[in-house]
This record gives structure tokens, sequence and C-alpha cells, in this order.
């Protein structure tokens, strides 16, 4: 049987079971890292782990609300590359200035995909496809086909680079997106109403939901979340990366389905994503202390090849036991 | 009015486009423009034939570009022997063109099974590919670029019959040949089927598993000929490079040229203008002086224009 004609019980069981899942997965391998490698729990590296990890989390947080809706967004890390160039060239009139040109690029290329699926009714893996190369183009235009240096006075630089109390800023930021995700999705009627329209379409227009109003705010908050990324992404590297986001969305599509987030819409979980970019991210990690043994030497390639078997392995575990459950 | 639209939309947008050129581009109706054209957009039609399949079942295929680098990067590790040996020349060229081809429509058909056995849904499946081919090919050649030089192998790229670029030679029989399966086989019938309505498909008996089996070892088939392509005209390989973005550009091809992206409705024709015209946009804010990342803007334009009229068409 398709997906949807499952119950909804039977999804949310399916669900519960990928969100455990994760979860237990996370562990075992934090589990496997702490036995195996001495400063694998040390402050050092789980700091330096959330902080580049944090904009991996904040693009797929907006991904997963998409997705629940049942849609897809293609043009995150291209947003979030623009976005960085944005707001390096910005960055000399201070801090404020540069947030907010960078957020409000990605708010902006989000309002345009929403406008796009939701009123001119097309697909939105192709308009976010659209988008994609259009952000690209407009990244390289902006940055003259090369990075921008990022103005070193003022409190910008802190944002990707900087600690407070003794965390890194970067991971603070993606924690309270995160808190704010999950209330709105398990609290709010957006959350609910997100749900509805990923659930089913049609009942939910004619229960009167403003389906419409749903869609474009979706593809708002990724399209800012992604801006945020890129204002991040500027600030740790001290420079605008016109061409540095390429990836991010399979990533991010990948760090979601891994979550237990169905991809036809109407389940998903902020929680299991935060865990999804959490392993994800592990497996890097877990890959360069290997590398950093000696025991083994894995090339940069060999990682690319490791994250496709490991993506096969979720799915594959994944597709057996919801069709254990519901089969 | 709307019907008309969406069956001519596409070939009017390329003649619109042939018209400005011919006017305002210098040197267009020249065969050196011709087949700098043909030869840009070969590649492209060929792996978007493919793609026209996957899409009309209702599926859709990333792992093309990682495909093509898979190819590209085993080519020449049997042309220089150093995966089957030294060969003798014939041999050589004859597993050169024909073990990297084999080996991705295998893994386009590993694609199928993780649709089909598996229910996982087609763009995760295949962003495994996606991910790990391009790795793999990496592996294969230590990140390294592979030069070569052997002019029976690289007529596939180089190559020309009576004039035309083999190349394009290849690509208009592959559309020709797909056309005809699609409009005028069984088989083509239980692929558009699939796509319309799988659970109807199913009840009336078409093996819907097998027919999406295939369209996903086609696709991978037809992307390790293009890698074979790429390649022989550049008589390097490059696995960081070959194919990067092509899922998109096929994909893309495929939506302007009126394919419907949710499955039941095909055109491979429809695919090749839609190529066309996105290679033409190109090609003429090139000629005219309009940087490159400029055009990547405008091609989105053309896109979301392009699906949003044959929406219009469908819809009345």
């Amino acid at each position: 049987m398709p997906p949807r004609r499952r119950s909804l019980g039977a999804a949310r069981a399916a669900s519960l079971i990928g969100r455990q899942g994760v979860l237990v997965a996370l562990l075992l391998l934090i589990l496997f890292g702490a036995l195996r490698y001495d400063n694998f729990l040390g402050s050092y590296n789980v700091l330096s782990l959330l902080r580049y990890n944090a904009m991996f989390a904040l693009v797929a947080l907006g991904m997963c609300f998409v997705i629940m809706t049942g849609g897809i967004d293609l043009s995150v890390g291209a947003v979030a590359a623009m976005a960085s160039v944005v707001s390096a060239l910005v960055s000399p009139y201070g801090l404020v200035p540069a947030l907010a040109a960078g957020i409000g690029a990605g708010l902006l290329t989000g309002l345009v995909n929403g406008l796009v699926i939701a009123w001119g009714g097309i697909l939105p893996f192709i308009t976010t496809l659209a988008t994609m190369l259009a952000a690209n183009g407009m990244a390289l235009l902006l940055a003259g086909n090369q990075s921008v240096s990022v103005s070193w006075e003022g409190l910008f630089i802190e944002l990707g680079q900087g600690d407070l109390f003794g965390l890194p800023v970067p991971a603070l930021i993606a924690a309270a997106a995160y808190l704010l995700g999950s209330l709105a999705l398990n609290y709010t009627a957006f959350g609910r109403n997100t749900l509805a329209v990923g659930g089913n379409e049609e009942a939910a227009r004619l229960m009167g939901l403003p389906v419409r109003r749903v869609k474009i705010a979706v593809y708002v908050l990724s399209g800012g979340l992604a801006g945020l990324a890129g204002v991040i992404l500027a600030s740790q590297f001290g420079a605008g990366q016109p061409t540095e986001g390429a990836g991010w969305e399979l990533f991010a599509i990948a760090a979601v389905v891994v979550g237990g987030t169905l991809l036809t819409g109407g389940i998903g979980s902020v929680g299991a994503t935060l865990s999804g970019v959490l392993l994800l991210g592990l497996i890097f990690n877990i890959l360069n202390f290997e590398n950093g043994r000696g025991a083994i030497s894995l090339s940069a390639y060999w990682q690319s090849v490791i994250r496709g078997l490991f993506l096969l392995v979720v799915v594959v575990l994944q597709s057996r036991l919801t069709a254990r459950r519901t089969g | 009015m709307g019907r008309r639209m969406r069956d001519w939309g596409a070939p009017l947008a390329l003649l619109a486009l042939l018209v400005f050129n011919v006017a305002v581009t210098p040197n267009f109706l020249t065969w050196q423009t011709f087949f700098v054209n043909l030869t840009q957009v070969a590649t492209i039609v060929i792996v978007a034939v493919g793609m026209t399949l996957v899409i009309a079942t209702g599926g859709i295929d990333l792992s093309v570009g990682s495909l093509m680098a898979i190819a590209g990067a085993l080519a020449p590790l049997i042309l220089g022997g150093s995966l089957f040996g030294p060969l003798d020349p014939t041999t050589a060229v004859a597993l050169a063109l024909g073990v990297p081809v084999l080996v991705t429509a295998a893994l386009g058909l590993f694609n199928g099974v993780l649709v089909t056995g598996f229910r996982i849904q087609p763009i995760i499946a295949t962003l495994v590919l996606f991910i790990a081919g391009r790795g793999i090919a990496q592996v294969m050649t230590n990140g390294n670029l592979q030069t070569f030089s052997n002019p029976s192998f690289q007529w596939i790229g180089l190559g020309r019959i009576s004039g035309v670029p083999v190349q394009a030679v290849l690509m208009v029989v592959i559309v020709l040949a797909m056309a005809w399966v699609l409009r005028a086989t069984v088989y083509g019938r239980h692929v558009l089927a699939t796509g319309g309505n799988e659970g109807a498909a199913r009840l009336a008996g078409i093996p819907v598993a097998r027919v999406k089996l295939a369209v996903y070892a086609i696709s991978g088939l037809l992307s390790g000929i293009a890698g074979l392509i790429v390649i022989s005209i550049n008589s390097s390989a490059d696995a960081n490079l070959i194919g990067l973005g092509m899922e998109l550009d096929a994909i893309a091809a495929v939506a302007v040229g009126g394919t419907l992206l949710t499955g039941g409705r095909a055109t491979v024709i429809g695919t090749l203008l839609g190529a066309l015209i996105i290679q033409l946009v190109r090609y003429t804010l090139l000629a005219n002086g309009v940087p490159d990342a400029a055009a990547l803007v405008v091609k989105a334009a053309i896109i979301l224009l392009a699906v949003w009229l044959q929406r219009q068409g469908a819809s009345r």
C-alpha cells in the first residue's frame, strides 16, 4: 500500500518508531565515540561540533516545516550563500544592518517561493529549483564571482565565531530557533495548520483553514532561516561565500528524513530533525577521529561514500520498520 | 485555447527565440553556431530523456550527475589498463564504451530496487547515489584529473558522421527511439499508466514494479552514455566536475518540455524542445554580453514562466 492510504494512527505510530530509532542511533553513536576516542566528549570537540552544525540545523528546521506541508525547498543552500554575500556587503555598516540584510534576502526569496507555489500553483520542486538557480546567480552577481570579505570591526564576527556563557553563539541561536520551532509546531494554530495542510490539503481547505497563507508562511520561514544560516556562514568564514551552500538542501532533506518525517507531509517532529542533523554531523566527526588515529586513512572522498551508505541504511531500516507496523 | 497553449507553447517559444537571434545575435545563422549549441545540449538531452521516463512513472532521479561521474571515471581506467590490465586496442575501446554504461545501468537498477522493493520515496532513494556516487568516482580516481587520448574511443564525443557531430546523431536516435517506445509500445503505455494512477495500474495487471525498475535502469544507462561523451570531448575525466548539477538541468528540460512532474503524461520530443529552449536562452544571453550569473536568473524565470503557461493550458 502506498503511504497515503495508511490510517492516521498507524502513520503516527510509524513516525514514533522513526523518531525513537534516530534517538537510539544517536545515543549509540555517542557511546561508540566516547568509548573509542579520548577527546570525543571533551568540551573542545563537543563545542566545535555544535558550532559547525548550527547552520545546517537552522536550514533543516525550515526544511522540516516545508516538508510537513508536503512541499520541498531546494533553494535553501543557494539562499544561504546569497545571504552570506549580502550580509558581508552590508557588514561595514554594523551588526544590525548586516543581520537584517542577510535575513531579509532570505525572507524575500521565501516569500517569492510561497507566492509562486500558493497562488501560481506551480509544484514546490520546480519553483524552488528555479529560485535556487536565481539565488545562485544573484549571489555570483553581487559578489562579482569571488568571496566578499566581512568587515572585521564590530560584533558581526561574533555571530559565527563568538562564545556566550561558554557556548558558541551560533549553537545558542540554533537552540533558540528549535525551541521556538517546537513551541510553534506543538502549541499554536500555525503548527496545527501546517500538519493539517500536509496531511490532507483538500480536507484542510474544506475545513476553512487558510491553506495558502500556511504554505506562504512555511516558505518564508524556511527562507528566513536559510538567510540566518547565511549570515552565520559569512561571520564564520569572515567572508560572504557565493558558492558555499551547494548541497545544503540535500543535507537538510536527509536530516529531516533521517529524523522520521515523511516526505509526503502531515507528520513531523522538530526534535527528531535536530537528532537527524546531529546524527549526520557526528558521522563526519567520527570519521575525522578515525583519520586522526591513523588506523585508517579515509580521504574526503570516502566520507561522501560513507555518508551515502549511512543514508541508505537509515532509509532502508525506516522502510522496514514502517512496513512492519502498518503492513 | 488552453490545450493549444500546452501543445504549442514550447515550439512557439523556441521559434520566437530563433527569430530573435536571427535578428539580433551576430553570426547566428552559421553551422558553427548550430553545432556549438547542439554539442552543448546533447548530453543534457540524453540524460533528460531518461529523466522523462522516470518522471512519467511519478518518480525522480537525482543520481544522474553522479552516475555520469562514475562512467567518466571508469572509462579512462579501462583504457589505461589499470582496471583489466593491458588490452589490445580494439578490446580496450569496446570495454571502455561498454562496461561503464553497464555499471551505471546496474546502479540505476539499484535505484529502482530501493523505490520498488523497499518503497523508499524516489527523491530519497536516488539521493543515496547522488551523495555516494560522486564519492565512489572520486575514490576510484583518488580525486585526480585523468587525461587520455584515444581517437577511436573519443569518436563518441569528437567524431562526425558526414559533418554532423556523433553526439548529436546519438541524441536524435535516442530521442526518436524513446519517443516511439513511449507512444507506440505496450511498455510505454505501462509507464504512463503507472504514473497516472499506480493503484489502478496494479489492479489492471500492469507489472508496476518491473516497469519502474526498467525506467531507473534506462535513466542510469543514458547517464553513463552522457558521461562518456563529456570525457571524450574534454580528453580528460574529472570526477569532481563531470555531470555536476546535471539532475537540475535535466529536470528543468523535462518540466519546460511539458511532461507532468506528477507523472502520467510525458513527451520526449517536448523534453528535447525544453532542453533546446534553455540552451538557446543561455546562448542568446552570453552571445549578447550578459554574464553567466545573470543568465542563471533569467533561466529561472523562463522555467517558471514555461511551467506556469503549461499549467494554464492543463487546467482549462
